[in-house]
C-alpha cells in the first residue's frame, strides 16, 4: 500500500503529530494555525487518538499546559502563530530553562499593528533567543517529516529543549500538496515512547526552575547554550535516521542548491526558498552563477555549515522575511556576525522581503541578485537593509 | 556541586537556604513587653517569628530583617535595630 495522499499541509501536520502519539495536546485556536489543532482535536473527540486534549482560554495557558504535562513526564504538543506565539513567549523562556521537551508548531504570522492574518517570520523569529530550537521547513511534506523530528530531537537527553517546526501560514497550512506519510509502526521504531530523565513525582517532590542568583545563574544559561550546540549534531542525526525510513534527504541543518561554483549565493527560509529555487534554475539557464542556501534550522544558528556553503562565493544575498525595528533583518545580523573577519569571507546585502504576505515573486528574487550586484560592482556596500517592493508613495510625508 | 538540569532542586530546600544574610534591620524582641498575642508570627512573610521554647523568638537564618513584626506589634515588644557586622 502505498501511504501518500494529496493533503492540506495543516493535515500532513496533523496526522505527524498524531503519529507521534502526544499524551496532552493544548491549544487556543488562532488564524492561521486553526487546522492543525482543530484536527487533532477531531481526532481525539472521535477516539481516533488517546491524548488529554485541553481546551484554553489564551496561548499563555497553552504554553503552561504543555508545559506542566511535560513537567508531569508526558509527551505534549501546542500549536500557535503571531500574537499567540507572543503570549507565549515568558513561558517559553521558563519551558527552555526547566529543559521541558515538548513540541509547538510556528504557523508564520505576521504581528501587529496593523492587525493582519498574513504571513511572515516576524513572529517565530521574535523568540529567537528563549532557548527553543526552530526549524523552518519550505513544503507541506518537510512539515511533515519535521515534526517527527522535532520530538525526537526535543526528547534526546543530550538536548531537552522545546522544538518548534516554523512553517509560512497560509502558503503551507492552506495550500494542498501530495504528502507521503509512514505507517504506524515506522513512525513508533523512529520515536519510541518519551523517557523523561526527570519529572513531578509525589513520592520524590521536586521543584523546578529553582531560584538561582549570581553564582550559579550563568552556569544555567550556558547549560542551555551547550544544549543547543549539542543539538546541531542531535537534529542532523534523527533528519539522517528519518531519511533511511522515507528515502527523503533535504540536507543538513542547511540546504545548498545549486551552490557548488556559484559566484552570488542567495540565504532564505521557509517557503520563499522555493520561489528562490526557481529564480536560480532561470538564471543558472541565462549562464549566471547563482545559488541558494536554505537554512532549515535558525536556532541553533547552524554557521558552521553555513560557512562551508558560502566560503567560495563572493556575494549572499540575504533574504529576510522579518525585521528588528531600528536595525535589519535578523538572517543579515547573524550571517554577518558569524562571517565578520574570517578571510575570504562574503559580503552580505541584506534585504527584506515578503513582510504581512507581500509577494515574493521570481522576478523579486532576480531584482535582489540585480541590486546585489550592483552594490558590490560600485563597492557601495549598504549598512541598511533594502526593503523589496516598498512602494514608497504610499508613505506618510 | 554540579548544577542540575532544569534547575531542580528536591522538596523543601527553601529550608536550607539562608536569607537571613539579607537582613539589614535586625527585630529584637524585648521579653518584658511581650503579650505573646502572636500578631508578629501572623504577619511575618517569613515564618522567622513565633513561640519557641515557650516566648517568642526570632529566627535569624531567616528573618530579611523587613520590619512588618514591629510595626505591628501593640506592645511596642519589637525594636529593630540597625544589623552590624
Amino acid at each position: 500500500m502505498r501511504l501518500e495522499e494529496v493533503m492540506e499541509g495543516s493535515e500532513a501536520v496533523a496526522l505527524a503529530v498524531k503519529a507521534c502519539r502526544p499524551q496532552v495536546i493544548s491549544a487556543f485556536p488562532i488564524s492561521p494555525q486553526t487546522h492543525i489543532v482543530e484536527r487533532l482535536a477531531r481526532m481525539v473527540s472521535d477516539g481516533d487518538l488517546h491524548a488529554e486534549y485541553v481546551r484554553v482560554e489564551s496561548e499563555f495557558s497553552a504554553a503552561s499546559v504543555v508545559s506542566g504535562a511535560s513537567l508531569a513526564g508526558s509527551r505534549a504538543y501546542t500549536a500557535s502563530s503571531s500574537q499567540g506565539l507572543l503570549l507565549m513567549s515568558e513561558v517559553l523562556y521558563a519551558s527552555a530553562g526547566m529543559r521541558l521537551p515538548f513540541v509547538m508548531t510556528g504557523v508564520n504570522r505576521t504581528v501587529s499593528a496593523p492587525i493582519s492574518i498574513q504571513v511572515d517570520h516576524q513572529d517565530t523569529v521574535s523568540l529567537r533567543d528563549c532557548g527553543v530550537i526552530q526549524m523552518y521547513v519550505e513544503s507541506c511534506q518537510e512539515a511533515y517529516d519535521a515534526h517527527l523530528v522535532a520530538f525526537k530531537v526535543a526528547e534526546d537527553p543530550r538536548v531537552l529543549l522545546p522544538t518548534m517546526v516554523c512553517m509560512d501560514g497560509w502558503i503551507l497550512t492552506h495550500s494542498y500538496e501530495r504528502v507521503s506519510f509512514l505507517a504506524q509502526q515506522d513512525v513508533d521504531l523512529f520515536l519510541p515512547p518519551f523517557k523523561p530523565v526527570n519529572y513531578l513525582d509525589v513520592d520524590n517532590p521536586q521543584s523546578w526552575g529553582s531560584y538561582a542568583d549570581e553564582d550559579v545563574l550563568m552556569e544555567f544559561k550556558y547549560s542551555v547554550q551547550q544544549a543547543m550546540v549539542r543539538a546541531k549534531g542531535v537534529i542532523k542525526e534523527a533528519w539522517e535516521g528519518l531519511a533511511r525510513l522515507t528515502g527523503r534527504d533535504y540536507g543538513g541543518l542547511v540546504e545548498g542548491y545549486r551552490t557548488q561554483d556559484a559566484d552570488l549565493i542567495l540565504v532564505a527560509m521557509g517557503s520563499m526558498a522555493g520561489t528562490a529555487k526557481e529564480a536560480v534554475d532561470k538564471a543558472r539557464r541565462a549562464g549566471d552563477k547563482l545559488g541558494l542556501a536554505r537554512i532549515r534550522c535558525y536556532r541553533p544558528f547552524p554557521h558552521e555549515e553555513l560557512w562551508e556553503i558560502l566560503k567560495a562565493a563572493e556575494v549572499v544575498a540575504v533574504m529576510d522575511a522579518n525585521f528588528s525595528m531600528g536595525s535589519e533583518g535578523a538572517l543579515a545580523l547573524d550571517l554577518k556576525a558569524k562571517l565578520y573577519g574570517r578571510p575570504g569571507a562574503p559580503v552580505v546585502i541584506p534585504f527584506v522581503a515578503g513582510l504581512g504576505g507581500r509577494e515574493v515573486g521570481i522576478e523579486t528574487v532576480l531584482e535582489m541578485v540585480h541590486r546585489a550586484r550592483e552594490c558590490v560592482k560600485k563597492a557601495d556596500l549598504p549598512l541598511e537593509a533594502n526593503w523589496m517592493g516598498l512602494n514608497e508613495a504610499l508613505l506618510p510625508d | 556541586m554540579k548544577i542540575s538540569i532544569g534547575a531542580v532542586v528536591g522538596g523543601g530546600s527553601s529550608l536550607d537556604y539562608q536569607t537571613g544574610t539579607w537582613r539589614d534591620r535586625r527585630p529584637v524582641v524585648k521579653q518584658e513587653n511581650c503579650k505573646a498575642c502572636g500578631i508578629c508570627e501572623e504577619v511575618c512573610p517569613d515564618g522567622a517569628v513565633g513561640p519557641r521554647d515557650g516566648i517568642f523568638q526570632v529566627d535569624y537564618f531567616f528573618c530579611k530583617g523587613c520590619g512588618l513584626c514591629a510595626r505591628e506589634c501593640p506592645a511596642q515588644a519589637i525594636e529593630l535595630l540597625p544589623e552590624e557586622k
